[in-house]
């Protein structure tokens, strides 16, 4: 760990177990480290790539968890990038499965890697046109309620009040 | 031993080269090439998903996966959800094996809570995701001989699958979805009588499995089929992100119940199964060894567990629970390989994020997609069944 902290501008570490721990850097140089960690620290396995939506603060947090099979441990590197035309250089001449994760991140975050094969192309959906859907602000119910018609003979009580009638009905 | 059945045309060269983002430009109306659509609805597919396959003869020249025929957005479900609501929720995104999405949420849940589970829970957890390793091997080694024209071979797997489901709706109610390894604990001790059972159910599935490797395993078409197709090689492993038994047949000892012991692991005595070939016949193989190897560990642990005590660990009011902020990433080993929970909570009563890793997510797509280029139009559905592929946890 003390190498990485000298060579990159780490801003956070976090030991969340002995065996996994996450770090927090820098958009310009997490590639570079993504790079040196599979590379000269032996994080091999790419074990997952996701984003974690922080809307309140306008930021889209990026996790790339590396796992090295030598020693057992797993580094989560984190990466914030701005909500706004949310962008991220592409890894997918580093794994071969990245270039899924990065489909899936665009279509359902909005965020884009240049360069990554297919990225444009529809994942999941299929002829969507609303907001990427696992954005915050993406309502699900709302889209459900406008999208689907309610099936008949159902309707929906208080469940306190109704209880209260069902259970003591003379009151 | 012959490797294809009947090529089109060995010249590789007449083949219209890739592009720089690794697609074929191919002129269908030119007669010479054919696309077909392997699945959605096709015996050979391994649930809902299909293959986009461009065809030369009968020899597959580019491999499209499509998923997105399940999707229901369970990750973003679980965002408006408490986290006792998520724990029916996270069952069903993989839908032959629910227990590792329960073991996997729970002890995410209890992780970040600080939350330690009685002993007596961890034996039980122990045994319900052996179970459910036994039942899940059983019906993919009927798929995997279906895939290769053995029909009997499904029917007497999917028998032993049924007297474990049996087993295990005596222990939880449920025959599939079991919804019993909660947020704290499990939901009940084993019932009376319950060992006993189980180990006749174990003694049948044992005496089918020497019939199946007879006729399976044994079977001079299989292995001319199988011997030599779809090799994983050692070097793909990381490049791919393989895990489970298709990187334990090429030689690589990925076993997160060894590597990274959870829960009873580490009491019980077993050494992962390995070969150093990984074609189709070698992980079938390997998978019927792990099968034998689960009923083991299943004996063992009805032997040192011990049916008493408390099974929940106190834990806040379900309906208020605010679980601290933090994250985390549980791991455990599925039939597949590696089966994992990232978890990111802001200290409410909601999940911030939850981000299910499922190995299919690798071996289904870019993996299969470059493997399957140049096989047999016949071996397709043999070789996407031997990488054991369920297409709900792709698309969560």
């Amino acid at each position: 760990m003390k190498d990485i902290q000298a060579k990159f501008k780490i801003t956070e570490i976090e030991e969340q177990r002995k065996d996994l721990s996450f770090i927090t850097i820098l958009k310009e140089q997490a590639i570079s480290l993504i790079t040196y960690l599979r590379d000269i620290k032996e994080y091999k396995h790419l074990v997952l790539l996701t984003a974690v939506d922080w809307i309140d603060d306008n930021k889209f947090q990026l996790t790339y968890l590396l796992n090295n099979p030598e020693k057992k441990s797993d580094i989560g590197v984190k990466v914030l990038i701005e909500r706004e035309n949310p962008e991220m250089e592409s890894i997918h001449h580093l794994w071969k499965q990245a270039k899924t994760y990065q489909r899936e991140l665009h279509e359902m975050f909005g965020i884009n890697f240049p360069g990554s094969p297919k990225v444009d192309e529809p994942f999941i959906l299929e002829g969507w046109t609303d907001i990427p859907p696992y954005r915050r602000d993406f309502d699900t119910k709302k889209y459900s309620e406008e999208t689907y018609f309610p099936r008949p003979g159902r309707s929906t009580n208080d469940p306190a009040t109704y209880m209260k009638q069902k259970l003591y009905p003379d009151e | 031993m012959s490797k294809k059945l009947y090529t089109y045309n060995q010249d590789r060269s007449l083949f219209p080269p890739r592009n720089e983002d690794g697609r074929i430009d191919v002129d269908l109306s030119s007669h010479k090439f054919l696309k077909i659509w392997h699945g959605p609805q096709h015996p050979g597919i391994t649930g809902n998903m299909s293959l986009e396959l461009t065809v030369q003869g009968d020899e597959v020249m580019d491999c499209e996966t499509h998923v997105g025929y399940l999707h229901r957005g369970f990750e973003k479900l679980m965002e408006r959800r408490k986290y006792i609501q998520c724990f029916p929720l996270v069952c069903r995104i993989t839908v032959p094996e629910p227990d590792y999405n329960e073991y996997c949420f729970a002890a995410g849940v209890e992780e970040l809570s600080g939350i330690k589970i009685p002993e007596t829970a961890e034996w039980i957890r122990t045994l319900v995701l052996e179970m459910a390793r036994l039942q899940s091997y059983l019906m993919w080694i009927g798929g995997q001989a279906g895939a290769f024209g053995q029909g009997i071979i499904g029917q007497w797997s999917n028998y032993c699958r049924d007297l474990v489901l049996d087993r295990f709706e005596e222990l939880t109610g449920g025959r599939i979805y079991h919804m019993f390894i909660i947020p704290g604990g499990v939901r009940g001790l084993l019932p009376d009588g319950f060992e006993k059972r189980l180990e006749e159910t174990l003694q049948t599935v044992e005496r089918y499995m020497k019939d199946i490797k007879k006729v399976m395993f044994d079977n001079a078409v299989f292995k001319k089929r199988s011997v030599g197709m779809g090799v994983i090689e050692k070097e793909w492993i990381n490049k791919y992100g393989i895990t489970g038994p298709n990187a334990r047949a090429a030689g690589v000892i990925l076993d997160v119940r060894k590597d990274y012991p959870y829960l009873k692991y580490n009491e019980l005595d077993f050494e992962p199964i390995s070969d150093n070939y990984s074609d189709i016949y070698n992980r079938a193989n390997l998978r019927r060894r792990d099968i034998l190897l689960s009923i083991d560990l299943i004996r063992q642990i009805l032997s040192k567990m011990d049916n008493k005590g408390d099974i929940r660990a106190m834990t806040p009011n379900v309906l208020h629970w605010k679980v601290p902020a933090g994250e985390t990433y549980i791991r455990s080993e599925c039939t597949r390989g590696e089966f994992g929970y990232y978890m990111v909570s802001d200290g409410t009563e909601y999940p911030r994020r939850v981000n299910v890793r499922g190995p299919s997510y690798t071996h289904a797509i870019a993996l299969l997609e470059d493997m399957i280029i140049n096989e047999n139009i016949a071996d397709v559905a043999g070789l996407m069944v031997s990488l054991h592929t369920y297409p709900p946890e792709i698309e969560r």
